[in-house]
């Protein structure tokens, strides 16, 4: 059954290519916004399976890969604190922050635990009145409904022992910020699948009138990814800007309302700082006043944070699309998923550790090229 | 991570704070809340995300989805248990890539991998 799966998936996945490269008649540059999808698409070679001219740049759609890196040194200091259960879910424990990750501050007595959902973090706080447990929110819009239901049940339950660290950030405004910016290069987008099944896609058609762009919400399967481009690819080569929406099976333009609903009763949209980016205004969510009290960074006033990023570190040009993980003088050498020197590296929707994983690495010669695309975004 | 894995309702209950079901995804059984999926009953398909239903899904596309998730690999590592999670994190944050090969040509750069570091930097 699973050699059918494969086989007919495969004869699908070489119809869909076909019909990309019939298409095709110019070079274009598509951007899927999604950390999740960007490792399906390599994971699957999917862009290899493009025509030549189809570029497929890697959006800032990894929340851990974003999440300003003084909120980590933050989470370390709240971890290592006697009396606290910092939970978290397992792909942030080896995040660098300035000089520790999740994994060693446990090694040295901190009492981390990794949850499946953020109501685990919950029933700890029940299950442990003498200590305050925090839970480290990190995500895009399809996690933050459960943060959302888990800060309401702990006021609901008159938890005082649980506070959420958040770090929760949106992509419509991401969107907005890498189409601004002066030297973009970007023609058209897939959407994040899951984020638009909770928040539908009404939130893109002002944004593909106002910039001129295809949005195409795309699932993650392979079949997806290459239906989504073969979308984006038909709508650039007639000159359309319209938004679609190739993952109906799951994804209604109103979205989920019950989950929009408690998230507009908790959060209220806030300026949030993009590792590697900077300042996007609007573009996070943080706990309104109805629930600041179970807001880690009030609880625990962390001070004393120095925060330096490392030097060798491009994790910002990947995140913007400006530079391929396989690029960075330091990809494979001083950063491997083993010893990362950003987020990307090792959080598993970033790009960099999506490239590691399966291989992109470069020739000499391409590595030749790549270095002078370098320095002209370090000069940009 | 956002991928929301399809799972089969086998059991609801309702504390009054909360609606919960057990969720079995081919075999691994969780927990999950359903109160963002009010209209999903006993036998129903939902797609789920960090322990919560976002969406109702038929049978056939959730059989099709897991099916597609297993043979991709992308199950144990959603639905893995916390001493799996540390494993992973103690061994290396990710798997060393699957076929072992890279796609470096001739006078490539490096070997995916070092050999003789220790387990836990320190």
């Amino acid at each position: 059954m699973k050699y059918l799966t494969e086989f007919r998936n495969g004869e699908i996945a070489q119809r869909i290519a076909r019909e990309i490269h019939q298409v095709t008649t110019r070079p274009w540059k598509i951007m899927e916004v999604c950390g999740g999808q960007t490792h399906s698409i390599i994971k699957n070679g999917i862009d290899q399976m493009l025509p030549a001219g189809i570029e497929m740049v890697h959006g800032p759609g990894c929340p851990v890969c974003v999440t300003p890196l003084e909120l980590i040194d933050k989470a370390l200091a709240i971890a290592a604190q006697p009396g606290v259960i910092f939970c978290s879910f397992g792909d942030m424990l080896r995040v660098p922050g300035t000089d520790s990750d999740l994994f060693q501050v446990k090694g040295r007595g901190g009492d981390v635990r990794v949850v499946y959902s953020p109501l685990d973090a919950v029933e700890l706080a029940v299950k442990n009145p003498g200590k305050q447990v925090v839970f480290f929110g990190v995500g895009f819009e399809t996690t933050a409904p459960a943060n959302a239901m888990s800060v309401h049940l702990a006021k609901r339950r008159g938890l005082r022992n649980f506070s959420v660290l958040v770090s929760h950030v949106l992509v419509p405004p991401a969107i907005a910020a890498i189409l601004s910016a002066p030297a973009n290069q970007v023609q058209g987008f897939l959407a994040a699948g899951h984020v638009c099944s909770i928040m539908g896609y009404w939130e893109y058609p002002p944004l593909a009138e106002r910039f001129k762009v295809p949005i195409v919400v795309t699932g993650f399967e392979p079949l997806d990814l290459l239906d989504g481009i073969r979308r984006t690819v038909i709508q650039l080569e007639a000159g359309k800007h319209e938004v679609e929406n190739a993952y109906e099976r799951v994804v209604t333009f109103d979205g989920n309302q019950a989950a929009q609903k408690l998230l507009s009763e908790v959060f209220d949209v806030t300026d949030r700082a993009w590792r590697g980016i900077g300042v996007i205004p609007k573009s996070g969510w943080r706990l309104n006043a109805d629930y600041r009290d179970f807001d880690a960074e009030e609880r625990f006033h962390i001070t004393g944070i120095h925060t330096q990023e490392s030097a060798l570190c491009h994790s910002g040009e990947v995140l913007r699309g400006i530079l391929k993980p396989a690029e960075c003088p330091a990809f494979g050498k001083e950063c491997t998923p083993r010893h990362p020197l950003g987020a990307t590296m090792v959080s598993s929707e970033g790009a960099c550790a999506a490239y590691y994983n399966y291989g992109r690495f470069l020739s000499a010669e391409q590595l030749a090229s790549a270095g002078s695309a370098l320095s002209e975004a370090a000069r940009g | 991570m956002c991928l929301a894995i399809p799972g089969k309702v086998e059991e609801i209950s309702a504390d009054g704070l909360i609606r919960m079901g057990r969720v079995n995804f081919g075999g691994v059984v969780k927990n999950v809340c359903l109160d963002y999926v009010p209209e999903v009953e006993v036998g129903d398909y939902t797609i789920v995300h960090v322990g919560f239903a976002i969406s109702k899904i038929d049978e056939a596309t959730a059989e099709q989805t897991l099916a597609d998730f297993r043979a991709l690999g992308m199950l144990e590592e959603e639905l893995a248990s916390e001493e799996e999670a540390f494993a992973r994190a103690a061994k290396a944050p990710q798997a060393s890539c699957p076929d072992g090969r890279s796609s470096v040509k001739e006078g490539g750069v490096r070997q995916a991998g070092s050999v003789g570091e220790s387990e836990i930097g320190n």
